[in-house]
């Protein structure tokens, strides 16, 4: 994975408190490495508290189930987790898009 | 393979939200709805980014250790709150950078009230109380908005907003029982910042042509006129309780309807305003794209960085 | 000289080192390169604040007419500031401003470190808090020379540029005098020198990884310590001083 572009990539957020038993999803935010991803976690979304664990996986890793199995929609069964365009490689010399 | 019935789709999403269940990024949505939301949005976020200016225009000269730390802590709860909201807008498919190069160009909007000048201390006081406290009445409803992430963020929002609203209110308090220059001082800024604070709510129902489609999907949960009411009838008790006086002639306490009316506001100012003839309008749109210009070297720097360091591990 | 007025002296370094740097990053919100780098040097700017309202309240509680940390904050003349240069000097580029911070910082962590054994209680425990704070500051400061040395040819020019210029104060970070002198004695301060190693191999290290080099200029630049400082200082300290000198004696 090459970080694209000139914007850094986008980073999701997954933080468990003191006590708690799992992590939770909190957002995410922009960082151009997991060392700068996990720093700026810690920043944004603990405000530096302490004894709290802190994951970050760039969004483009995540994979999701469809939220609706009942319905039958035509969407791919394991679509990204959401529509960004910058999930997508788009090869060279395409462009308006 | 089933055909997608359109009007199928719409109908169940517009059960979903009559009964309160949150729509998640992942969902179907009608694209006006996806589109409605980046924009509000995105327009939330750049207020508090574009905020940060008026208030951090102070930090160098606070009066003191400690209220100079306290504007401090409020800023930089701006700079996070305008990060969860662009966190939020990118679960919806834009992305981030695209939506401030739209503010630095003039494209998108954010909230008015950040074109004005912040002329004394007190302005940081009449801030800290009228504008965010402006700013809780809307949001504490959108915790409850149809839109999961949003909802979310804004919850995380309210949480840290009350010692805003605050502390800007001990800043005016203070101010008030002061010394004469002190009282004057904090009459001036509430002068200047009151008639703003009101518009911050938008313009009349009548002339708000988004409010009955973002109502019906609940990203709106209040009029405009009506969050402006409550915020005058929560107001001017403050106001009085401090020995201030609210800069409106025609405040009047109308016991049919338990709340004050108010005077007329100057919608020529607004529509002036917002349209990009307010005082600061300029300065500040100047002050955050020359950030990111003058920044970007070190986000090219930092991606470079990057990688290299992948091209080692690999 | 007293014990006392030498702590005094001291303390008064470290606090005015503190409340100049604090005042310095204050400068930049609102302004940096990105958003989540806003939230970074707020964050540093008010943990130093925070020291120094700590720090300048102990000294005020030493200085002979018992003064506040606010009224030492803001009511001293120029001279009567103890900083030393390179604090005081601007924010500059993304670059400069995280220099300086590497620089200080580097010094800092273990100063703090070996202070909280001093035989000074209040010295001792404000160190100890600032230990935790301080090493979060180096780790920032540190990881982004490493990145704008090792990133662009751009950012590789800038930063050396801003260590050639800025080396030339970090050597006042060692200045001693007898105030230090009788307060080593003591046990209330740690000796120098030893942390001049620390800092020197710190530098080291991460210049290399920055891949950028030590100017060859070895000038030092001091007077700071001693009251002297640079132009920059005026404007400062009329910026910060403005409300307590326009509207003297009232409570905010």
């Amino acid at each position: 994975m090459t970080v694209e572009k000139k914007n850094w990539p986008l980073w999701e957020v997954f933080i468990r408190g003191k006590q708690g038993l799992n992590h939770k999803h909190v957002g995410s935010l922009r960082a151009s490495d997991s060392i700068m991803a996990i720093k700026n976690a810690r920043d944004v979304y603990t405000r530096r508290a302490e004894g709290i664990s802190i994951w970050v996986v760039p969004s483009n890793m995540i994979s999701a189930s469809d939220p609706s199995d009942e319905e039958s929609l035509f969407e791919p069964a394991q679509s990204k987790v959401y529509r960004h365009p910058t999930f997508y490689d788009v090869p060279d010399g395409i462009s308006h898009m | 393979m089933e055909k997608v019935d359109n009007k199928d789709l719409e109908m169940k999403f517009q059960q979903k939200i009559d009964q309160d269940i949150k729509i998640e990024p992942n969902d179907w949505m009608p694209d006006n709805y996806r589109d409605t939301l980046i924009r509000q949005i995105s327009q939330h976020a750049h207020s508090e980014v574009v905020g940060m200016l008026p208030e951090g225009n102070w930090i160098t000269r606070a009066p003191n250790l400690r209220r100079k730390a306290v504007l401090l802590a409020k800023v930089q709860d701006e700079a996070g709150h305008g990060l969860y909201l662009y966190s939020a807008v990118e679960t919806l498919g834009a992305d981030r950078e695209d939506t401030i190069d739209d503010l630095h160009s003039g494209k998108a909007k954010y909230s008015s009230i950040f074109n004005y000048p912040t002329l004394t201390w007190a302005d940081m006081g009449a801030i800290g109380w009228l504008v965010d406290g402006a700013a809780i009445m809307n949001q504490v409803p959108l915790c409850r908005c149809s839109y999961g992430p949003y909802a979310r963020a804004m919850v995380r929002v309210c949480k840290e907003e009350s010692f805003h609203q605050r502390q800007g209110f001990e800043v005016m308090t203070k101010l008030a029982a002061g010394t004469p220059e002190q009282k004057e001082m904090a009459q001036d800024a509430l002068n200047r910042f009151w008639w703003p604070a009101l518009m911050m709510f938008g313009p009349n129902d009548a002339e708000s042509k988004h409010t009955e489609q973002s109502m019906k999907w609940k990203i709106k949960r209040h009029t405009n006129d009506e969050l402006r009411q409550q915020f005058v009838d929560v107001t001017v008790p403050q106001v009085e309780m401090i020995g201030l006086k609210v800069p409106d002639e025609d405040i009047k306490w109308n016991e049919s309807k338990s709340g004050y009316d108010y005077g007329a506001i100057n919608w020529d100012e607004f529509w002036q305003v917002v349209g990009g003839n307010g005082p600061c309008n300029q300065e500040r749109v100047d002050a955050r794209r020359k950030a990111k210009e003058n920044g970007s070297w070190v986000v090219e720097a930092a991606t470079a960085f990057a990688n290299k360091r992948m091209k080692k591990t690999a | 000289m007293t014990i006392k007025e030498a702590l005094f002296k001291y303390i008064l370094r470290l606090g005015d080192d503190s409340l100049i740097l604090g005042q310095r990053l204050s400068e930049l919100c609102g302004h940096g390169p990105i958003l989540e780098e806003d939230i970074a040097t707020t964050n540093i700017s008010l943990d130093l604040i925070g020291q120094a309202t700590l720090f300048l309240e102990y000294a005020g509680s030493l200085s002979n007419e018992t003064k506040t940390n606010d009224e030492l904050a803001f009511l001293r003349l120029e001279k009567e500031y103890s900083n030393v240069l390179l604090v005081e000097q601007p924010n500059g580029h993304f670059g400069d401003t995280i220099m300086r911070q590497f620089l200080f910082d580097a010094f800092r962590l273990p100063l703090l470190t070996k202070l909280q054994e001093s035989k000074d209680k209040t010295l001792s425990s404000i160190a100890e808090k600032a230990v935790k704070e301080t090493k979060y500051h180096l780790r920032h400061s540190s990881e982004w020379v490493v990145r704008l040395g090792d990133g662009t040819e751009e950012s590789h020019k800038k930063i050396q540029d801003s260590l050639n210029t800025l080396y030339r104060y970090s050597h006042e970070l060692f200045f001693v005098d007898e105030a230090d002198a009788l307060l080593k004695e003591k046990g209330i301060i740690p000796e120098l020198d030893d942390i001049k190693t620390e800092w020197t191999n710190t530098i080291k290290d991460v210049l290399e990884m920055a891949t950028i080099s030590l100017p060859m200029n070895n000038w030092k630049f001091e007077g700071g310590r001693m009251g002297r400082h640079s132009e920059h200082m005026g404007y400062l300290l009329a910026e910060m001083q403005y409300i307590q000198r326009t509207y003297p004696n009232m409570e905010w």
